[in-house]
């Protein structure tokens, strides 16, 4: 069986997701390369022999330097083709994703997205994919190869291997229509105070807060519990919050011990950011909010009574 | 065996957005014609009727048995079939639930028609010939331009979409409704379906149970029992 996985980069630095993917390649058994497009490929791709990679492959054409798709599809189907690697997969991210679905129109090859697992079942390789609101988990097959999959971002832990990877290097061609859409500008979110991606403990305020002052209850719990602070995209996009701490599809995925929710309805594009927490906890005053279909502890209170008298209590217990 | 995932024919959130945004675009002067185009059962024309009641002119429905249980690939080379029919300007996508059907769709949709792709977008402007369009991403916001034709998925952060007024959905009955087989947008029974499928479904579980959660009405005391909880989880 050989596979190649494809490893996203941002700024010279491999993403973690990948790493994931790449150890859990590598544990499968078979050949396991990697891939790395961009500026910066290179370095990156050196470093991929400690999760598993036996081989990295890196081009840092001028087409692949603005994180788009098109390019990296005509990249990869090059690369496939030659190669004739038999499963190809990825992490997901908005990028990924583009350049997976994409994958699987120009090879006409299976696509499985949203996959949380994988196995090798006497050859066949099974996914395991979450449907209808995660109330179904479907072991999802490839009927043809290359087997393309999608993943979930941080299901898979990266696992340092410790064996070096030869680097090839290669000229991709693309298509002209690829080449269409280009980068004009770039915002780059900045970063303040711990980063929410490393933190054990989470809490996370949504619009059910009322007005951005009130993020002052969520920092006063989370300072007491010594974790970070997140944010939903609702109210990243009203400008309550920075943009470093959305979690959510469009933000950061996290997965820390505790996640305490305070305010947020928990509808599916925050919830892919944070499902995999541990320990989630819930407050929000809608019975019928989505996050109380799967946080661990719910109160159905107001946010702005149940946080400050938890913080009170914590400090209190501490105290004792 | 397939998952039936066709869910009660309710326009999909998502969707909503990107309807709002081409209705935008032509009530902002651009002499345009809003045209939606979906696969499904035949009663998917209801859900598409919604958006008709929103404001579009006129609705496209593939629908055959044989396009049942399509996958990426069936799927992709139905819609692209349908699509290049009509041969848009501008092909709007919404966002779809991270783990339906169509969340990827886009993508290979664009590669099909060899047009340019932006996905996540959160703004979208039109201008001599192009879109801008600023996409948002795991690192913050990119700012976008492709020549049209081109394909671009909206987030549903772009905007808010309206209610169907009552009189538009008293005129969306008398809009026009097609409802197309596989043969007559020329696609072949072999390339949709199962036939036309790289991937299958193998079986179906229960998830894991996540444990026993507790859901408690807020009073007085609801915070000293989630102390309780969390000091039991040893979480303090």
């Amino acid at each position: 069986m050989s596979t190649l996985v494809y490893v996203e980069q941002h700024d010279g630095e491999a993403q973690r997701a990948s790493l994931g993917v790449l150890s859990k390649a590598s544990s499968l058994g078979g050949e396991v390369s990697a891939v790395v497009l961009g500026e910066r490929a290179k370095d990156v791709a050196a470093g991929l022999g400690e999760f598993g990679a036996a081989t990295s492959f890196a081009a840092e054409t001028q087409a692949l330097s603005a994180p788009l798709p098109q390019a990296r599809v005509d990249a990869l189907t090059g690369l496939v083709a030659e190669r004739q690697f038999e499963n190809v997969l990825f992490a997901s991210t908005v990028l990924t994703a583009d350049v997976a679905a994409g994958l699987s129109n120009r090879l006409q090859a299976g696509l499985n997205w949203g996959l949380i697992d994988v196995r090798s079942d006497g050859g066949q390789l099974v996914g395991t994919q979450p449907a209808l609101g995660d109330s179904v988990y479907v072991d999802v097959g490839w009927t043809t190869t290359p087997r393309l999959a999608l993943f979930r971002t941080g299901v898979f832990d990266p696992q340092s291997s410790g064996v070096s990877a030869s680097v090839v290097e290669f000229e991709p061609t693309a298509s002209e229509w690829s080449a269409a859409a280009v980068l004009v500008d770039r915002e780059q979110a900045v970063s303040e105070g711990p980063a929410i991606e490393e933190a054990d403990v989470i809490v996370a305020g949504g619009r059910g807060l009322g007005a951005p002052e009130h993020f002052s209850l969520v920092e006063a719990l989370a300072e007491e519990l010594g974790g970070a602070v997140g944010a939903t995209r609702a109210v990243v996009d009203a400008g309550w919050y920075p943009y470093a701490t959305q979690v959510g599809q469009t933000g950061k995925t996290v997965t820390p011990k505790l996640y305490i929710a305070c305010g947020i309805s928990g509808a599916i594009q925050h919830k892919v950011g944070m499902q995999n927490s541990s320990v989630i906890v819930a407050i929000n005053k809608d019975k019928n909010a989505p996050i109380f279909d799967y946080c661990d502890f719910g109160v159905v209170g107001d946010v702005h009574e149940v946080v400050p008298k938890l913080t009170e209590l914590i400090k209190q217990q501490k105290g004792a | 065996m397939r998952l039936d995932r066709s869910g009660e024919g309710a326009l999909n959130l998502g969707d909503t957005n990107a309807i709002e945004s081409a209705l935008r675009i032509k009530e902002a002067g651009a002499e345009a014609e809003v045209v939606l185009v979906s696969m499904g059962p035949t009663d998917a024309i209801n859900a598409l009727r919604k958006g008709l009641a929103m404001g579009a002119d006129r609705a496209v429905l593939v629908s055959d048995e044989g396009a049942a249980g399509s996958d990426i690939v069936a799927t992709g080379g139905v819609l692209a079939a349908a699509l290049a029919r009509e041969a848009p300007e501008l092909t709007l996508f919404g966002q779809q639930s991270a783990d339906s059907d169509g969340a990827v769709l886009w993508a290979a949709i664009a590669d099909r028609l060899e047009q340019p792709l932006i996905s996540q977008a959160t703004s979208l402007d039109l201008a001599d010939g192009k879109a801008t369009v600023k996409r948002q991403t795991e690192y913050g916001y990119d700012v976008i331009e492709a020549p049209l034709p081109c394909v671009i998925a909206v987030s549903d952060g772009i905007n808010e979409p309206r209610y169907p007024s009552l009189k538009g959905i008293m005129s969306a009955k008398k809009k026009p409704q097609e409802t197309l087989s596989l043969d007559e947008i020329g696609v072949a029974a072999e390339s949709a379906g199962a036939a036309g499928s790289r991937t299958e479904v193998r079986a179906l579980h229960d998830p894991p149970p996540r444990g026993d959660s507790q859901i408690i009405d807020g009073d007085g005391e609801s915070a000293a029992k989630l102390l309780a909880f969390l000091t039991e989880k040893k979480l303090v």
